[in-house]
């Protein structure tokens, strides 16, 4: 029994990983063929049918590229930076509830790594852990403009972490719970907390642009402002995982959103499919749902990224600070009036 | 297992706490005060603490430390900018670290022992149990510490404001 539980968890780890892995890749041909698509292009159309090899020619080059640690920088840091980077943006995926307990040779396997009993405040956790990554990288390559991005990713990261935060306690108030897999649970059907928290959810939304430091939130990497920003010193490999890191900062943020406010694997008529599917084939339906909306947060990332032009600094730090913060608050308040009025009827 | 993990945890925390004070970049020394605190959060787990952990986690190492490695990196701090300090200076910290030392020796000389404690409910520490404490029978005492918060938040609001207007 014991053994395997710890097989089943291996296989579960071994299986989100590289299935984050190869999303946070075909999302750099996704986003090139998009940007193709919106700027009235082809985009990448040589390696593979309609450049379906692209990302696997990008990696090849990547680590065939040479690798320059700058004179005068911290060498130790320069390295740990994109390795940080990268670390965080992939322990996230932890706590995310990837279907139903799916049935699979007469054992009912849960389909999580952990149900840890504060699983938000974990992604918190998380998410705030990530910017030190760009801050030690910014700061190791000994460079003015790196800094300048290392010191803007660090300020912006932790306005919007509060209003992100915000926007979670009034999530929390109607769910009850800390725990994603409970959230999951509680959205059966169609019963999404999109429903209950719409506003909340805007927020968040804008929040995790800023905290994935996409468009019009990309102001570390500013390059008409700082060269390329915290990696402006980076080169081969370690360029490239401060990139993927992005992607799959970018993934976790949508399996996220998807899970909290959009209903996770649920999703209208589940019973019915289940009953007729049985509790092999249903489950994995129920997956392919949640992967479907995921890839539907990918996509607006992208298409916001290629529509809305990037915000002046002060621009993004009223709208944190101004907008923002008080919109969550509000929220808060309203939420606890409701709840209390929805209780004493 | 859990006392080998426990002193192997403790040392970790030890051992970078120490780090900390003997690494001349200022820099250096914050990151490894970060991973200090990662060992503390790691101690709350161990005790079943995982709300404390997970607060421990968000707050100190994500949020604290981010500032203070903002500000070393704005200041941009190393070891031959330091200023040298004269021969006085180090003779007064020499004395007040060994009558630190004197005192910290004699308190735990005065201290007893206490029995091990033994947790009542294995779950304390979840979420559920410490908001019910802490709205029932700590609540006072929270809803002070909440309006002193609340009173260096403003001050510091008030301080950065009236800078604004000078200039």
């Amino acid at each position: 029994m014991e053994i395997a539980f710890v097989i089943e968890k291996f296989i579960l780890i071994t299986v989100i990983f590289s299935v984050s892995l190869g999303v946070a890749a075909y999302s750099t041909l996704a986003e090139r063929k998009i940007a193709g698509y919106l700027q009235d292009r082809v985009g990448p159309s040589r390696a593979g049918w309609g450049g379906m090899f692209q990302p696997l020619a990008d990696g090849l080059k990547m680590f065939f590229k040479e690798e320059i640690i700058p004179a005068e920088s911290s060498k130790t840091l320069f390295i740990l930076g994109p390795s940080l980077a990268l670390l965080t943006a992939c322990i996230g995926s932890a706590v995310i509830p990837w279907g139903q307990e799916i049935l699979i040779a007469d054992r009912l396997v849960s389909l999580q790594v952990t149900d840890v009993n504060v699983g938000i405040l974990y992604i918190f956790g998380v998410v705030s852990l990530g910017v030190y990554g760009i801050m030690i990288g910014g700061w190791a390559s000994n460079n003015k403009f790196s800094l300048m991005g290392a010191v803007r990713a660090a300020s912006q990261s932790i306005s919007y972490e509060i209003p992100m935060g915000l926007s979670i306690i009034a999530l929390l108030l109607s769910t009850n719970t800390l725990s994603m897999k409970e959230i999951a649970e509680q959205q059966h059907g169609a019963n999404w907390n999109i429903l209950y928290q719409p506003l909340g959810f805007l927020i968040f939304l804008v929040c995790s642009f800023a905290e994935t430091n996409r468009t019009p939130f990309d102001l570390p990497e500013c390059e008409t402002e700082l060269v390329g920003g915290y990696h402006t010193e980076y080169s081969g490999f370690k360029m490239g995982a401060f990139m993927f890191a992005e992607y799959l900062n970018m993934f976790l943020a949508s399996a996220v959103m998807s899970t909290l406010y959009f209903g996770g694997y649920n999703y209208p008529g589940m019973d019915w499919v289940n009953d007729m599917t049985g509790p092999t084939i249903g489950p994995l339906i129920g997956m392919g749902v949640l992967f479907l909306k995921i890839f539907v947060f990918i996509f607006f990332f992208m298409w916001v990224r290629w529509t809305v032009p990037r915000f002046r600094y002060d621009q993004l730090m009223n709208l944190g600070w101004k907008i923002l913060i008080p919109l969550a608050i509000a929220n808060i308040v309203i939420t606890g009036i409701v709840i209390t009025i929805v209780d004493k009827l | 297992m859990s006392i080998s993990l426990f002193y192997f945890i403790a040392f970790l925390s030890i051992f970078f706490a120490l780090l900390v004070i003997f690494s001349k970049n200022p820099v250096h020394s914050v990151l490894y005060l970060i991973v200090t605190f990662f060992t503390l959060t790691i101690h709350y787990v161990l005790l079943n603490a995982q709300f404390l952990a997970i607060v421990n986690f968000i707050v100190y190492m994500g949020a604290i430390m981010v500032l203070f490695l903002f500000v070393l990196m704005l200041l941009n701090l190393n070891e031959n900018r330091e200023a040298s300090k004269s021969t006085l200076i180090k003779m007064i910290g020499v004395i007040a670290g060994m009558c630190l030392i004197v005192t910290l020796v004699g308190s735990v000389k005065a201290l007893h022992v206490s029995d091990p404690l033994i947790l009542k409910t294995q779950d304390l520490g979840l979420v559920k149990n410490l908001g019910k404490v802490l709205f029932s029978k700590f609540l006072l005492p929270f809803e002070l510490s909440s309006l002193l918060l609340l009173s260096a938040m403003v001050g510091a609001v008030l301080l950065a404001k009236r800078d604004i207007k000078k200039a």
